[in-house]
């Protein structure tokens, strides 16, 4: 369980790549199904491993707004990839979620309740990651209500993070403060680390559970110079990030450009497909489908992740809410950057870039901010004002 | 307590799942609009909650809707629900029989300002069916009328036959101590009453506007040229409360549906005070 926790740093470890699955077999053995970086489909993808050669070993990624690219290399590296299409919200907040089924019979029915979540171990949990899955504990675990379903499988999860030794095309989670280096929520942090003919990591432990699983590998203390090369690997990432995002005043210059121009610019590109919804690993909101057997004596009520980007989603009788492109995607921002802060105390976006990679027309986060800020909240009819609720 | 155990069993434990209730008597209010009055089927005696929450009701194998809650705060004995046929789900529930049985969630959602408007003059002001919503704090102020000042309600609605709960209607109007006013869009010749919008009673109402609060509940626009009326009157924003509407899943706040602004109105509302909400209410598409 990797809940925040005030667990004390211990001092860096070492951990060779030859005892890597070493260390799968202990989660294994535990108990947890391991959920590692696997490629399939011309993707890296997260997925249940058994053995390190399921890895991306050599592959790395090019990605730009609108492109995703693998591609091979020489290196040894298992961790070279940057985001994935898929985030870790797919197991934590599953895509769909049977939340109780009824009975009918003798003119009542009978609603059951059964979840039965997979104790999962996730290798490679990147920081970016790592800060998505928190906020995502705000909204299930943290606010009025709690959702059981997440917390089941949250309470469970083994996290091992990796940090990134290369920024992506389209990160920036420099700008939003959530990287490249796990900093915790973690149970094992690893920075791999390939130089003069060797292969390793250097382990940051943050839990007591990880402390027991490192117990149970081969490890030594790590030296001076292996804690500055994994350090040097990250001061480069930081210094590579493919995109930025100012941040200062964020929150107060949207709440006044609701009625910037941009919003009916980037509604001319937007095809509001929802890839951005789906791909965010923090974007939460479902809906709910009743379905019921053909003889009608079983139902079942199904939670499936929904997009603010569907005509559906705002409707109510007489019609949507939220009709035009131009304020679905303003509603998308704005929650993510803005609206977000005030209802979580946290911004709703991580930096990890996945809504600008998988734009199928390679809108970009970061450009219409800068495009919203250059406006300078300026407003494009009547200058209404809006204060925080 | 007793009263407390439905709450936190629906809440706290899974908020999604819902309690069991069996329809105990149904009464038409008019051609399109029913009220439905339930009985926990879990052995509940009483259903706690306060005026202007809500719950979700779930109709065997149709869906599930949020409804407020229109019976008296002082008698939870039986769980109250008025509604219009405007949907698969309402459409479903008006075909149920005495008897049947259908799932609740909640109570959910903030609560008219009862307690804190003691000693204040009140106004209710409703729009069609908003006035379902509003009759909780209406039951429970009258029953404490002596701690209130004037109480004045007005009520529009499309037409005389879409008058809601006319005999509580004409019962209250027998009272000297509330004043209503009634007023429709359209009428023929039988009606004597008021005609046109809601918001033309407001000018002539007897209530002190420096010591008021307001309720107001009906369509967007309706309680958006309301808080104006009562605020040329003098009303203070803070003391207009409105009860919003938006598409609701889960009504705690994880589907995100009934996002406005920065609230979501399940969990943050549906009552708010006016003025936190008047700047985003100019804005089109929120």
């Amino acid at each position: 369980m990797a809940l925040p926790s005030s667990f004390p740093v211990s001092p860096p470890l070492i951990f060779e790549r030859k005892d890597l699955q070493k260390l799968l077999e202990v989660l294994n053995a535990q108990g947890y199904r391991v959920i590692g970086p696997t490629v399939r489909d011309g993707a890296v993808i997260y997925d249940e491993v058994q053995s390190d050669h399921e890895f991306p070993v050599g592959w790395t990624d090019s990605q730009s707004a609108g492109t995703y690219r693998l591609e091979k290399s020489d290196s040894k590296a298992l961790f070279a990839y940057t985001a994935s299409p898929q985030s870790w919200k797919r197991f934590l907040h599953p895509p769909a979620l049977t939340l109780w089924e009824a009975h009918r019979s003798n003119g009542t029915f009978q609603i059951t309740a059964e979840d039965a979540s997979p104790r999962y171990a996730f290798v490679g949990v990147r920081a970016c990651e790592l800060q998505a899955i928190a906020i995502q504990d705000k909204v299930f675990l943290y606010s009025e209500f709690m959702d059981p379903h997440y917390k089941a499988r949250r309470e469970n999860t083994f996290i091992v993070a990796v940090n990134c030794g290369r920024a992506g095309g389209t990160c920036f989670c420099v700008s939003m403060n959530t990287g490249p280096k796990a900093s915790s929520g973690f149970d094992l942090a690893l920075t791999e680390i390939l130089e003069d003919e060797r292969h390793y990591f250097v382990v940051e432990i943050g839990s007591e559970a990880g402390a027991e699983i490192m117990r149970e590998l081969p490890h030594r203390p790590a030296g001076e110079g292996e804690i500055e090369a994994a350090e040097r690997i990250l001061a480069q990432t930081a210094a590579s990030m493919g995109r930025e995002l100012k941040t200062d005043d964020l929150k107060e210059l949207l709440y006044r450009s609701y009625e910037s121009p941009r919003w009916d610019d980037v509604a001319r590109r937007c095809l509001t497909c929802g890839n951005c919804t789906l791909v965010c690993p923090t974007c939460f909101c479902t809906t709910v489908e009743d379905v019921t057997d053909l003889t009608g004596e079983q139902a079942q009520r199904v939670r499936k992740w929904d997009s603010c980007f569907t005509m559906d989603f705002s409707y109510i009788h007489g019609g949507s809410v939220r009709y035009s492109t131009k304020s679905r995607y303003r509603q998308w921002l704005t929650h993510k950057l803005a609206t977000w802060i005030d209802q979580f105390g946290t911004s709703g976006c991580v930096g990890c870039g996945r809504c600008i990679t998988w734009c199928p027309v390679g809108i970009d986060i970061t450009e219409e901010v800068q495009a919203v800020r250059a406006g300078g909240g300026k407003t494009s009819k009547k200058g209404a004002k809006h204060e925080n609720v | 307590m007793v009263e407390n155990l439905l709450t936190e069993k629906l809440t706290a434990a899974d908020p999604m799942l819902p309690g069991l209730f069996r329809i105990h008597r149904i009464l038409k209010e008019s051609y399109d609009t029913f009220t439905v009055e339930l009985v926990s089927l879990e052995g509940y005696q009483t259903f706690p909650f306060e005026a202007g929450q809500f719950n979700m009701l779930y109709v065997y194998g149709v869906g599930e809707i949020p409804v407020s809650i229109s019976g008296d705060p002082l008698h939870p004995e039986t769980l109250v629900h008025t509604t219009r046929v405007v949907g698969t789900v309402t459409r479903a529930m008006r075909e149920l029989k005495i008897g049947d049985v259908i799932g609740v969630r909640g109570p959910f959602g903030s609560a008219w300002p009862v307690q804190a408007a003691k000693g204040n003059d009140l106004v209710f002001v409703a729009g069609g069916i908003g006035l379902a919503p509003l009759r909780p704090a209406l039951y429970q102020i009258l029953a404490q009328r002596d701690r209130y000042g004037k109480i004045v309600l007005l009520y529009g609605c499309r037409s005389p036959e879409d008058i809601l709960f006319r005999k509580e209607l004409e019962k209250w109007r027998a009272r000297f101590d509330l004043e209503i006013y009634v007023t429709v869009d359209y009428a023929n010749t039988r009606w004597h009453g008021n005609v046109g919008v809601v918001t033309k009673l407001i000018p002539k109402a007897p209530f002190d506007p420096l010591n008021t609060i307001a309720m107001v509940c009906g369509p967007e626009v309706m309680m958006r040229f309301t808080a104006i009326e009562l605020q040329k009157r003098g009303v203070n924003p803070d003391n207009i409360y409105i009860s919003m509407e938006r598409n609701m899943k889960c009504a705690v706040g994880f589907c995100g549906h009934c996002q406005f602004g920065p609230t979501f109105i399940c969990k943050n509302g549906p009552v708010y005070p006016y003025s936190q909400m008047q700047n985003w209410l100019t804005m089109w598409e929120i």
